[in-house]
């Protein structure tokens, strides 16, 4: 009776898109014809931009990238006629995001997915050459994706005069090198012309200048590869699964203190325990020994067990509790962990990966990393977590990209739920106390003592 | 941003090898004309792999004239990217992700064994000359941890003891294969992966 119920909540077999997520039936193109990838492209193409981008929207498909922006509206902004300058497709699959391993298998076990969708978008969006930016380490994964790639090619699926549409498609691959910062996508966009990947200032935006200056829509892998499924069903059914707004399915990475963790693709708006109970296979400990859970990759601020036991996973939802479903990297962390050596650790790859760009991120990142190590052994100082929260305030909205929020919230979260926690451990004195000339905006630190 | 030391012994000159170029060639036609720029990247990478894995200064400059563009563009990009090795470093060059999901799932085990096997500190070239060592920053197999990347390839759900029979393979000169070393496939659930993924018997 309760296995019954359990199937009942869960996500319907034939809901799913991606069939092949843990390549079970295989990554080649002839297997993916199997899974009706390509079956009628030529159709969908007929039916014309105006088509497509309306079953998007009607579809309210958001970015799957992090920041959850419809994709639809973003393609509209794409000029409608191809002026002097062309139109460029960028897939963003520099997935770098700890916490977050969903693009990797898309690569290496749906690739004819992304490629289809790669084909559907630059149609709508007027262009001729995609580029798929690929983190560096993916080595491999790139390998397998540049063979879909070839094995497209060949069938005429892509290239000149695409399964017969009348558009011509390239796509290339191109490998970043190991920098975070470039999943950013005007920073990527930097990245691809050859220069350092330091972010843009925006407007002007993307879509009107973007790659060479050129209007370039720049995507998530998981938004393109769900982009074919989505027209060949319709928006209604894609539409249908979760709820308005925050629509559809969308593959969780749960990682950390779990049984079995594991990618799993479930429809939106899924309980946050549920997903961890059934598909990762409990929290490691029992669910009692849970101390909290990062929902959607390191950027997000973490939420506190109560929040756990109700909150649904989707963008509006985790808003709501000041979170946000982020990527949907699930981070479990149970209460054998020290909670602020974690997030100590999660600082200090925001500050190694800082560009530099800007001053308060670029200082305020290894600052704050600072302030939590001594923080986890005990050695900070009752002042230091006034003055953490207040660095927090200072990076938040003072940088150009979002990477100064990505890495301020996640510290805020653990002063917003684990404050008792920290003060238990913050009891010196401060370093300075008599010199008080010392302007008020400097890392004791950096003092001798 | 990385720290990045350049290597105190630098070799003269360095061109690519006749493969190379044309490879090199071939990169070029990926990008518009007018925008070779574009492939610094990849050609740092060519440099890269036809140097034993690090890249000299004159490979730098070469690369400059090779696209046209300043010398210091070059370096600015080299010393950018964490993966471009501006120093030697071991044939097989091994690096542990230490981030949050790998770290609650006993990363600093496997970074002992490398302390203990590889070599004290890290970046530092074992006594055999084969290995080395890194702490990397997330490498994109969360669900798999903890894990290390060697060269290229992912190892993936290690333990200590798997990667001291992992690190022990390397000085022996024959590397163990990639992959999961729990016998697990990809990024399934190890347990209840019949249950909640009927494809298997689709």
């Amino acid at each position: 009776m309760k296995t019954k119920l359990m199937e009942q909540i869960m996500l319907k077999e034939e809901d799913k898109i991606f069939k092949n997520l843990y390549n079970n039936l295989g990554w080649t193109l002839e297997e993916s014809l199997k899974r009706s990838d390509w079956s009628n492209t030529k159709d969908i193409i007929s039916k014309g931009r105006e088509w497509i981008i309306n079953e998007i929207k009607t579809s309210e498909l958001r970015g799957r990238g992090g920041a959850g922006f419809p994709t639809g509206v973003k393609w509209s902004f794409a000029p409608k006629k191809v002026g002097s300058r062309p139109h460029y497709l960028v897939i963003n699959a520099d997935e770098s995001e700890p916490g977050t391993c969903k693009d990797r298998d898309i690569m290496r076990f749906e690739p004819q997915k992304l490629i289809e969708g790669c084909l559907i978008t630059s149609f709508a969006v007027n262009a001729h050459t995609c580029y798929i930016y690929i983190r560096g380490e993916y080595f491999n994964e790139g390998r397998r994706l540049q063979k879909a790639i070839d094995e497209a090619y060949e069938k005429k699926f892509i290239g000149k005069n695409a399964c017969n549409s009348g558009w011509d498609l390239d796509i290339h691959i191109h490998f970043g090198a190991g920098a975070y910062i470039c999943g950013e996508e005007t920073a990527l966009l930097e990245s691809l012309e050859g220069n350092k990947g330091q972010p843009r200032l925006k407007p002007p935006f993307p879509a009107l200048v973007g790659l060479y200056g050129c209007p370039t829509i720049v995507n998530n892998v998981e938004t393109i590869a769900v982009v074919p499924t989505i027209l060949r069903k319709g928006a209604k059914w894609f539409a249908s699964i979760g709820r308005p707004k925050n629509t559809g399915t969308k593959i969780f990475c749960i990682s950390g203190n779990v049984n079995n963790p594991c990618n799993v693709e479930e429809e939106m708006g899924i309980s946050l325990k549920e997903l961890v109970e059934k598909h990762a296979g409990g929290v490691t400990g029992g669910w009692k020994n849970l101390q909290a859970i990062i929902p959607g990759g390191s950027s997000m601020p973490l939420i506190p067990k109560e929040t756990c036991e109700t909150i649904k996973m989707d963008f509006d939802s985790l808003i709501a509790a000041k979170s946000g479903l982020g990527t949907a990297g699930v981070v479990v962390i149970n209460k054998d962990q020290d909670i602020v050596k974690c997030m100590a650790r999660i600082a200090k790859f925001y500050k190694h990966e800082s560009c530099g760009q800007c001053t308060p991120c670029r200082e305020g990142s290894g600052w704050m990393w600072r302030i939590l190590e001594r923080t986890a052994k005990g050695e900070a100082t009752f002042k230091d977590i006034d003055l953490l929260s207040d660095v927090t305030k200072q990076i938040e909205g003072h940088t150009i990209c979002a990477f100064g929020e990505g890495s301020a919230w996640p510290v805020q979260g653990l002063l917003r739920h684990f404050r008792k926690e920290i003060d238990k451990r913050c009891f010196s004195e401060p370093l300075i106390k008599k010199k008080r000339d010392i302007p008020y905006l400097v890392d004791q630190h950096l003092l001798e003592k | 941003m990385s720290l990045k030391k350049v290597h105190d012994k630098q070799p003269e000159t360095f061109e690519f090898t006749k493969e190379n170029l044309e490879l090199a060639n071939n990169i070029l036609k990926k990008y518009p004309e007018g925008r070779k720029k574009s492939a610094v990247m990849p050609l740092l990478y060519l440099a890269q792999n036809q140097n034993d894995n690090w890249i000299p200064l004159a490979a730098l400059k070469y690369i400059g004239k090779f696209l046209s563009m300043p010398y210091v563009n070059v370096y600015e990009v080299a010393t950018f990217y964490t993966m471009y090795n501006l120093a030697p470093v071991g044939k097989y060059f091994v690096q542990v992700c230490t981030t949050s999901p790998c770290l609650l799932r006993g990363a600093n085990e496997i970074v002992k064994v490398c302390q203990d096997k590889i070599s004290e500190n890290k970046e530092t070239i074992s006594k055999n000359g084969l290995c080395s060592w890194t702490e990397v920053e997330c490498l994109g197999a969360c669900v798999n941890a903890p894990m290390i990347q060697i060269n290229n390839d992912y190892y993936e759900d290690l333990d200590k003891n798997s990667m001291e029979k992992i690190v022990d393979s390397l000085t022996e000169n024959k590397p163990l294969k990639p992959g999961s070393y729990r016998g697990r496939k990809s990024s399934a659930p190890e347990k209840n992966e019949n249950k909640i993924n009927g494809t298997n018997n689709a």
